[in-house]
């Protein structure tokens, strides 16, 4: 996920903090947003593989079960950190740049390989440069075994 | 607000988990991944029993036992792994334990450890946080 502008906007703050099940007023009314907020930066991303998106085939279910793409399970997501420099805001405008981080593999319990990816984002004020959440996600992807 | 060693707070964060929660979650954080919005795709085809929620949404649900104790922008650090899926109809209690209280910065900072387990008492998430710890007005 990289992305030129992420808006900090009350009302998306606010859909955000419904869907976590969170009727904090400090949330709802748009003062400062909860602390995995960050995440939502996917929506600003032009590219972003996890949203159906015109003239793109999708790889989810429409007149098939499934579309494009539809032999990889993909990565699921096995950690997530984030470090908070300052409270999110509505009002701010951040960038996000993506860096890769480590990467390594482990046996799974069934005997294929789990394979695991880190990757990092920082997030920042798009006018002061001024570092604002620092994240890093872990994914892991399993390869069965050979028969 | 005075916070020593072992003080721990639990709170249910999500209880009888719906279909609708978890495209509420997709819809608000951009993630539209089938494997949580689609039934038809996460069961023909993935494989899986049903859809089953973001790790994220989990993750962003116990981060309400961190805000509703120190605060709204009181969180600093929050890490978590995602040990066991969330499924739909789950109810998840998410608990918040003080491990240290130190000086960081010129602030007080209360390390903690966060785990939130399903309606079996099965962890789904695991991780530890810091947060601000204010002195009352």
């Amino acid at each position: 996920m990289t992305v030129e502008r992420f808006p900090v906007e009350a009302s998306h703050i606010l859909f955000f903090a419904r869907a976590i099940g969170d009727e904090n007023p400090d949330f709802a009314e748009g003062r400062v947003a909860p602390p995995t907020f960050a995440i939502a930066a996917a929506q600003f991303d032009p590219e972003w593989p996890l949203r159906p998106r015109p003239g793109t085939p999708w790889f989810g279910s429409g007149r098939e079960a499934s579309g494009a793409h539809a032999e990889s399970r993909g990565a699921l997501h096995a950690e997530q950190h984030f470090e908070i420099h300052t409270p999110m805001r509505p009002g701010m405008v951040l960038r996000v740049i993506e860096r890769e981080g480590r990467s390594w593999e482990k046996q799974s319990k069934r005997g294929g390989t789990l394979c695991f990816t880190e990757t990092l984002h920082e997030y920042r004020d798009v006018e002061t440069d001024e570092l604002v959440v620092t994240a890093r996600q872990v994914g892991v992807r399993e390869q069965e075994p050979v028969a | 607000m005075s916070i020593e060693i072992g003080q721990s707070r639990s709170s249910v964060i999500v209880e009888n988990l719906s279909r609708s929660q978890i495209v509420m979650y997709a819809g608000a954080s951009g993630d539209y991944n089938p494997l949580h919005t689609d039934e038809v795709f996460t069961t023909a085809v993935a494989g899986f029993p049903s859809v089953f929620a973001h790790g994220m949404l989990t993750m962003g649900a116990t981060g309400r036992v961190l805000t509703d104790w120190f605060g709204s922008d009181a969180v600093v650090r929050f890490g978590v792994r995602f040990v066991r899926q969330v499924w739909p109809g789950d109810t998840l209690t998410a608990t918040a334990t003080v491990d240290a209280v130190h000086d960081e910065a010129g602030r007080t900072v209360a390390e903690l450890t966060v785990t939130t387990v399903n309606q079996d008492g099965v962890a789904v998430v695991t991780g530890t946080a810091a947060a601000v710890v204010r002195e009352e007005a």
